[in-house]
């Protein structure tokens, strides 16, 4: 009975949200406050009406209840509690409920906290996130009915797949979920402004803390899929440029542009009709996402079972919110009216360059991602585009990005000094210079990429803190007065600081693992050892070890370092693959040592194929891996930081007082 | 303001035609994990098999693939499930007379042996490939799969996996053809 109220749960949701796409909007449309009004509690109702079914489906996995086919397919009465929960989304049914469980949240999140909207933007907004529901609503329930049930049901189920059975599924997808199904509150902002056919420094003043939220996710969500890939695929590497990896990091690189250029609509009421654009585009790229992933265009290590049809159905979604959005932005974009003009440098100028590079850099991932489909369909063959494409396309750009990230927060509003600004950064600059002839000296003889990336790096954390020194007046005030200010200044300065030194230790990770990371693959007989990077793994023993659901063969490194006394243990790894009776699938689970600068990585394989009682043993030194997560973790911090500030949720500029000066003709 | 018009209506088209590339992907005769052959259009792998001791047909080399009109080339095993299951396939086609090869991939004898004569033996020749060299020289990423290979010892048609029934008219047929060609 249950499944069944969950699947009716799911059905008055699409009613409600039916009511709510069109009558708080043609009220809206008719200046009707009292249809306008509908808005707030049908968005609250949807997302009650959601939550219902994703507790009933949540339920039905966790009482193992097979008689409903999904539980079947994806959940087996063996595993442990976390992972019956977590199968609940670790398919395409279940996470497809997450996805609108998301979607209703953030509508409900407007409905409750954006109460100095203004009524009819307010109601266009939860409007447009209705249309939305609509689409992935019904898409649920025609398409993909997760209470389906099954008759006759089985004894048990079939079990989840064994490289989700990780706490990284309890995580991952709800994280990353909320990044990008986040964005479509920023879609819908933009959507409803140009209805009103209005855009201007209060808009974008609204629009921020959403973006914010949703970016926040959104980096912390792809990080967590990037770790959870490097220690569970067992492959020592964190970011493959899979598919569905560019996907997710694609709407990244446009809603980080989209952040950016936020704060020159609001602090400048310029760049407007760009920022709409990027505000459309992110959710589109979202969207596409999910389109790419489920339909099975393109080939990758995370497939949802394909259906054609599922497909087909996301695509005509796709053609309605995006062509139609598109189509409203090509209708009134050309008549909104430019806004300030600044000099070629200024911190409006370095926002521009910020967005085109970024803008760009998505374009590339974008063009990679899919020139194999591109291709094919014109009749060229296939092909696939891996790691040495981004490495000739993505990484060039995203030097002069960092170089202009370090000056970018001196810079002033309208027009910068460009000598005054060096001058500024001369202490910056001679660090990073220096940095770099230390790198070239301590790297004798590797390629020049790790080289400049070590000058840059140092001259965004140089540039980064300058501007926070000269801001507090560090050493040229009293300590005492350097405090009052440090403390004084707004969150979201702090934001920035944070946000951009965390990129800093991102890229020191990306650039160190990419670098020099090392690696030695043998079949090694208990006893023998391998020696890398400084550490010697004495291979101990292999022992069966038996789980809720699974037994392994786990092996057991005894990793020593050379030290003044003798040998010194650093410490022991103890690898293991796993066999899943019931699937029948083996996965490997990484030992991982952490040293804070680099990973201490084993992996066991298969016993040796023609070399008897030995194993095939991979271990990896990973070097400043760690930095990857706590850059990552940083910047969300940053994000959040700013999020905070007190700015973002009161004294918002009240439309009617400022309207003279910055109103939008509507039409 | 003409340029902004212009301007503003490119997302626009952008988006129309990578969606148009969606839908050609959606088309269900479509099949992304599907893997070309590195092979196609060029010329067979040089390899040179012995035949199977106690096999009553003879080895099989590149030189065989040539001058003897169209060939299908299946790469089998008597280990595999798959292959047994497409041998009646391969059988009729070898009776309607198209030219069958067989390269006998990481197998004993007395095993294949047995094998051909529980299900019949369709093959005109047949390479032992104990070691398993000339799958890798193929290219194949397990068994069966099938090649067809044209007068000239040129690779035409590769088929990955069992040929159900249905795959003959739509697949191995036509690429046949092509190879007369």
């Amino acid at each position: 009975m249950t499944p069944e109220l969950g699947l009716f749960a799911l059905i008055l949701a699409l009613a409600v949200a039916l009511v709510q796409g069109s009558v708080p909007v043609i009220g809206a449309a008719r200046g009707k406050p009292g249809w306008m009004a509908v808005a707030e509690p049908a968005a609250i109702a949807q997302f009650v009406c959601v939550a219902v079914a994703f507790g009933t489906l949540i339920w039905a996995y966790v009482v193992s209840d097979f008689t409903v086919a999904t539980v079947a397919a994806n959940s087996n009465s063996t595993i442990p509690l976390l992972y019956k929960i977590t199968g609940a989304w670790g398919n395409h049914e279940g996470s497809m409920v997450l996805w609108v469980q998301i979607l209703t949240l953030f509508g409900a999140a407007v409905a409750l906290f954006g109460r100095n909207l203004p009524p009819s933007l307010r109601a266009r907004t939860l409007g447009v996130q209705a249309w939305i529901s609509i689409g992935f609503l019904s898409f649920t329930i025609l398409t993909s009915n997760p209470f389906a049930r099954v008759f006759p049901p089985p004894a048990d189920g079939n079990d989840l797949n064994p490289l989700l059975q990780d706490p990284g599924l309890a995580f991952h997808p709800p994280m990353l979920y909320t990044g990008y199904v986040g964005f479509s509150i920023v879609f819908a902002f933009a959507v409803a402004a140009l209805l009103e056919g209005r855009v201007d420094a209060a808009w974008a003043r609204w629009v921020r803390p959403w973006t914010l939220a949703a970016w926040c996710f959104l980096t912390a969500g792809i990080a967590l899929g990037s770790w959870w890939a490097y220690y569970e695929l067992g492959w020592g590497g964190w970011w493959f440029w899979d598919p569905v990896e560019n996907i997710s990091f694609m709407p990244w690189l446009v809603g980080t542009a989209l952040l950016h250029s936020a704060i020159v609509v609001e602090k400048r009421n310029a760049l407007k009709a760009w920022t709409i654009l990027l505000a459309i585009l992110t959710f589109s790229l979202s969207l596409i996402g999910t389109f790419v992933v489920r339909s099975g265009l393109i080939t990758s290590v995370h497939s949802f079972a394909v259906d054609p049809s599922r497909g087909l159905y996301i695509l005509l979604l796709l053609a309605v919110a995006i062509g139609g959005s598109l189509l409203l932005f090509a209708i009134r974009a050309p008549v909104l009216k430019p806004g300030g003009l600044f000099a070629p440098v200024s911190r409006e100028g370095g926002l521009v360059l910020n967005n085109l590079l970024l803008a760009t850099a998505a374009a590339t991932v974008f063009i990679g991602t899919l020139y194999p489909l591109f291709l094919e369909a014109l009749g060229g063959g296939r092909v696939s585009v891996g790691p040495p494409f981004y490495n000739l396309t993505f990484v060039p750009l995203m030097m002069p990005l960092v170089l202009v990230m370090g000056a970018g927060l001196l810079l002033p509003w309208k027009r910068a000094d460009l000598a005054g600004l060096l001058g500024r950064l001369k202490v910056a600059l001679a660090l990073a210079v220096a940095a770099a002839l230390v790198a070239l000296w301590l790297y004798d003889g590797t390629p020049i990429m790790p080289i400049l990336w070590t000058g840059l790096i140092v001259w965004l954390v140089a540039g980064t803190l300058t501007e926070w020194a000269e801001r507090v007046r560090l050493f040229r005030a009293p300590l005492a007065e350097s405090w009052r200010r440090a403390r004084l200044l707004p969150r979201s300065a702090y934001g920035a600081t944070v946000a951009h030194l965390g990129l800093a230790i991102a890229i020191a990770g990306m650039v160190g693992a990419g670098s020099f990371k090392q690696e030695s693959v043998e079949a090694l007989s208990p006893g023998q050892s391998i020696d890398l990077a400084g550490y010697h793994y004495l291979f101990k023993d292999v022992e069966r070890v038996q789980g809720p659901n699974w037994v392994a063969d786990q092996g057991t490194f005894e990793v020593t370092r050379p030290g003044p006394n003798g040998a010194e243990l650093v410490t022991t790894l103890q690898p293991q693959r796993r066999f899943y009776p019931v699937t029948r699938r083996n996965t490997t689970e990484a030992a991982i040592h952490t040293t804070g600068f680099a990973d201490l990585y084993a992996v066991i394989g298969d016993p040796a194929e023609n070399k008897a009682g030995a194993w095939v043993v991979r271990i990896y030194q990973e070097p400043m891996v760690p930095w990857l997560w706590v850059g990552a973790l940083t910047m969300m911090l940053g994000g959040l930081l700013s999020l905070s500030d007190r700015r973002l949720r009161v004294g918002a500029p009240r439309r009617a007082v400022r309207a003279p000066a910055l109103v939008q003709p509507a039409e | 303001m003409a340029l902004r018009v212009l301007l503003g209506a490119l997302p626009l088209a952008i988006f129309l035609a990578a969606a148009a590339f969606f839908l050609w992907g959606l088309n269900p005769q479509r099949d992304p994990s599907e893997i070309p052959s590195m092979l196609i259009g060029k010329e067979a792998p040089a390899f040179e098999l012995g035949p199977i001791p106690g096999a009553d047909r003879p080895g099989l080399a590149t030189a065989d693939l040539k001058g003897h009109g169209v060939t299908l080339v299946n790469i089998f095993a008597s280990w595999c499930i798959p292959c047994r299951a497409e041998h009646g396939v391969l059988s009729k086609l070898a009776g309607d007379g198209v030219r069958l090869v067989g390269i006998d991939y990481k197998d004993k004898p007395a095993d294949v042996l047995k094998y051909l004569g529980e299900l019949g033996n369709p093959y005109e020749r047949l390479g032992a490939d104990t070691a398993g060299r000339a799958g890798i020289d193929w290219g194949i990423s397990g068994v069966p799969e099938t090649f067809v290979v044209d007068d000239k010892g040129r690779v035409v048609y590769r088929h990955v996996g069992p040929i159900a029934p249905n795959q003959v008219d739509d697949e191995i047929l036509p690429a046949l053809e092509q190879a007369a060609k």
